[in-house]
């Protein structure tokens, strides 16, 4: 029989009227990775903040190498030997990684005694595991990948047996991600044991040697990874069979809807975002913009959607200019038929304390329909609100919840209805379905080929490249703010991803 | 993630919660009654009596109320907007301007009933054009609210003594007050408001002004939540990057809402001047502003919790001036001390109890759950 590293009985968590984990039972083997799979909102991190410290479990007990532990907080799970690495990285962005790793464990009042032993434990962890990162370098200035490598190494100086990663390829380049499932089996093959939180079946089926799956605050099945199936998986995660794959026609372009011309935008700190792109939109495609979070794609989009004031540039829409070096009128570009999916849904595109009926309006508020002279009609609003929540599957159907309340699938199918439904020339979106779970990919998904298919003209960024290459008819990729190429969606995705780590592209510029 | 705080039921959230902070307030209020060497409990008997126990005392509660009603809602509309306007005070004191002109133009010919009008357009458009500054500098400058209007209570406090002693005040006099108004710039008494619960008003200057306050609470609520500005400005309060999403004008918004509440902060000196005094004094404001903040914070910015709020200091004026009359040792600085310590315990402490009460649903919610469950087997 092979060592239990961590063995959960009977976890139970509620917060208030949210079941959100029911009595989840959970055996992770010593010196494995284990990955746990779920749609957002099935309970996978409120399960590891429990086994974290950062929730009490309301009942059920947790064994770390079979001895039953209390985990009041998380200095009690370091103690334990647990180690988390967030989604979201805890690192202080001014200060060096080796004083990010010390943070918290400096061992005395005056440093330089431990910053020493810190020096000398640092190197030892890097040769072991193969971790390198220089120990004087400043976190701000690292790229995201070694800032991971940073957390991971925090873990491990805390002497981590166990190690949690929450969504770690997020940010992450393909290149990147490959390299962190490399440390990771390293880390294995080393005797830690790693357990993965991911939304991402590929990388479950990529590295993890068990996989549980959690389903509605349920731990629904564990499987060996070798004998499951992706198809088997994403029937486990949302309770019935889906469609992996869009399924779509081919695109017939027409006239170009949207021109941008050489466009650049600088951020508030002056630094250089989108750097002279140009490109056409025509009706009835989908040009998807591929790229690593951060190179320019998000100001492209507020650039021409006129919440962000370009340098120079022009762009047109249905042959007329927009005011992008000006004071551009988001409200204007809606009535000339621009609709706009923002990237960030919970602080641009939606009011999360509004009601439902209220952000089914946001931007199109001007509309005489809702207004009865200054006063809101208030029937209309909530008439339409409930139409679009038939049409969309919007769950639960009630215009009058206040919006947190809805899953973010949800939440996102408010946004599209909103944006989708008045009929646009010109459909930008960022991120469809970031924070959104798998029933409702498919749904979007569809809703964006089925509007391209009426002749919308549709601009589409997403971090996902699987999401890129199964809905764009042509993909343009963003490396430090440049279009760096232009490739077919069958391009593989070795050669997107080089072009994405800018290292084609700037063989392609050169040449 | 689902957030640690689970959701209460209506009444928790704003009876419960409410009730048990103020109820902590009192307490340790209670506690430095004793310390002073005085029964906690005759000062809360003097705070009850001297706040409602006769139809003047009560009288005095609602016209004090009057005035928070204003100044709170005033804070309230600015805070729906993501704006703290801390300039109540400035906005008030400068609004009495208005009055007092519509006062001293029309009173010896006109009856009140025409001044008031005429005086309520002027206070409003006063304390308007006292906001308005402010709130220009904020969307066109980047100057901070909070700061700048915390300056225009200075500059309008100065500017009040330069007109109350060089302008408005009548030749000869000694004090620095405008001249005492005829019959058409005081406002009628609500006497027959208290008759018909059988109670007399006595020398107490409740007066029609409160009727204005329940009208401009009624308004502000239309206002917030059934109008596109109100949209707007809830929308830039909650989130200033979805307004800019949705072409909402953040500048236009901040400057008509500063407007919007300094209006309804200078409606307040209605109240004193044209109500109680008949005459504008030096500082007739007395710190109403500020306690408008407070009303604001505990009636959560909404018209319906802002009017029974405002009663509460309105009672904590009156019934701390009357400790202070029959308890000799407590001096009125007191009632300084109560007032902070519900503000501090209903406004800053506002989670403190929250933890331990969602617990408490939770295991109740679950056991009934469990109750339910072996019912049905």
């Amino acid at each position: 029989m092979d060592d239990i590293a961590i063995e959960l009985r009977g976890i139970d968590k509620s917060f208030g009227p949210v079941h959100a984990n029911k009595n989840i039972n959970l055996k992770v083997r010593k010196g494995t990775i284990h990955g746990i799979i779920g749609e957002n909102g099935a309970g996978k991190s409120t399960l590891m903040s429990i086994l974290y410290g950062f929730y009490q479990a309301d009942s059920g007990e947790i064994l770390v190498d079979g001895k039953a532990v209390a985990i009041r907080d998380p200095n009690a799970a370091i103690a334990a030997g647990i180690g988390m690495v967030h989604q979201h990285f805890m690192l202080v962005e001014n200060f060096t990684v080796l004083e990010n790793i010390m943070l918290g464990a400096e061992d005395s009042q005056i440093l330089n005694k431990g910053i020493a032993k810190a020096r000398v434990e640092l190197k030892r962890l890097e040769r072991e595991y193969a971790l390198e990162v220089d120990p004087d370098a400043v976190i701000e200035e690292l790229p995201v990948g070694l800032q991971q490598r940073v957390e991971i190494l925090k873990a491990l100086y805390r002497r981590a047996d166990i190690l949690i990663l929450d969504e770690p390829t997020g940010v992450l380049t393909p290149a990147e991600a490959d390299h962190l499932f490399r440390v990771l089996e390293q880390l294995k093959s080393q005797g830690k044991t790693v357990i993965l939180i991911t939304h991402k079946l590929r990388e479950i089926m990529a590295i993890t040697d068990e996989v549980s799956v959690m389903r509605r605050g349920e731990m629904v099945a564990t499987r060996t990874t070798a004998e499951t199936s992706v198809e088997e998986l994403a029937e486990l995660m949302v309770g019935r069979r889906v469609l992996l794959r869009v399924e779509k026609g081919e695109a017939k372009p027409g006239d170009v809807k949207l021109a941008v011309e050489e466009l650049t935008v600088k951020d508030g700190r002056g630094v250089t975002m989108v750097d002279n792109v140009s490109f056409n939109l025509r009706a009835g495609e989908i040009v998807g913009i591929a790229g690593v979070a951060g190179n320019g794609q998000s100001e492209l989009l507020e650039a021409i959607s006129g919440i962000r004031r370009a340098v120079s540039g022009s762009v047109l829409l249905n042959g007329k200019p927009i005011e992008v070096t000006g004071h551009a009128d988001p409200s204007e570009l809606r009535d000339r038929g621009l609709a706009h999916v923002p990237e960030d849904r919970h602080h641009v595109g939606l009011v999360l304390k509004f009601e439902e009926c209220e952000n089914a309006i946001l931007g199109y508020h001007h509309d005489k329909r809702y207004l009865n002279g200054v006063f809101l009609n208030i029937d209309a609003i909530r008439k339409d609100a409930e139409q679009r929540i038939a049409e969309y599957d919007i769950r639960p159907p009630n215009p009058r919840l206040k919006t947190a309340n809805f899953s973010g699938g949800n939440q996102q199918k408010i946004v599209l209805a909103r944006e989708m439904e008045r009929g646009p020339d010109v459909l930008i979106i960022g991120q469809p379905t970031r924070g959104v779970d798998v029933g409702a990919i498919e749904f979007i998904h569809k809703r964006i080929i089925e509007m391209r298919d009426q002749g919308m003209a549709v601009l589409l960024v997403s971090v996902e490249l699987d999401e890129i290459r199964a809905l764009s008819d042509r993909i343009l990729v963003m490396f430090a703010g440049r279009v760096v190429g232009e490739r077919n969606p069958d391009a593989t995705e070795g050669e997107l991803g080089l072009l994405m780590a800018g290292v084609e592209g700037r063989k392609e510029a050169a040449e | 993630m689902s957030s640690p705080y689970a959701k209460l039921p209506g009444w928790v959230e704003y009876g419960l919660i409410p009730l048990i902070n103020l109820a902590v307030a009192f307490l340790v209020a209670g506690l430095v009654v004793l310390l002073v060497g005085e029964n906690p409990l005759e000062a809360a008997y003097h705070l009850l009596n001297g706040a409602f126990g006769r139809g003047e005392y009560l009288g005095f509660t609602l016209y004090y109320a009057t005035t928070f009603i204003f100044t709170g809602l005033a804070v309230a509309v600015a805070f729906h907007a993501g704006l703290f306007n801390i300039g109540g005070e400035g906005q008030a004191y400068v609004g009495g301007i208005g009055v007092a002109l519509a006062c001293l133009w029309l009173d010896q010919t006109m009856p009140w009933f025409v001044v008031f009008p005429l005086a309520i357009l002027g206070s409003a458009f006063f304390g308007a054009a006292w906001a308005f500054l402010p709130g220009w500098l904020q969307a066109k400058r980047g100057s901070h609210i909070v700061i700048t209007t915390i300056m225009f209570n200075f500059i309008a406090s100065s500017l009040m003594v330069y007109l109350l002693t060089r302008v408005l005040k009548p030749l000869g006099s000694m004090a620095p007050q405008t001249r005492t108004f005829a019959e058409g710039g005081q406002l009628p008494k609500l006497d027959w408001l208290l008759a018909i619960f059988g109670l007399d008003i006595g020398t107490a200057p409740f007066n029609v002004s409160f009727l204005l306050a329940l009208v401009a609470a009624f308004c502000v609520w239309l206002l917030i939540w059934r109008t596109k500005l109100g949209y707007e400005m809830r929308t830039m309060g909650h989130s200033p990057s979805a307004a800019r999403y949705a072409g909402m004008s953040e500048s236009r918004i901040t400057v008509i809402t500063m407007m919007i509440s300094g209006a309804l902060a200078g409606m307040m000196a209605l109240n004193p001047i044209m109500g109680e005094q008949a005459r504008m004094q030096l500082d007739f404001v007395q710190g109403a502003g500020f306690v408008g903040i407070a009303v604001a914070l505990m009636g959560r910015s909404h018209p319906a919790g802002i009017i029974p709020a405002a009663v509460l200091f309105g009672m904590l004026y009156q019934g701390g001036a009357e400790i202070s009359f029959e308890m000799p040792s407590i001096s009125r600085d007191m009632i300084v001390i109560i007032q902070g310590l519900v503000i501090l315990f209903a406004g800053a402490l506002e989670n403190m109890f929250r933890p331990a009460i969602t617990r408490l649903f939770a295991m109740q919610g679950r056991r009934a759950a469990v109750v339910a469950q072996t019912k049905g087997a």
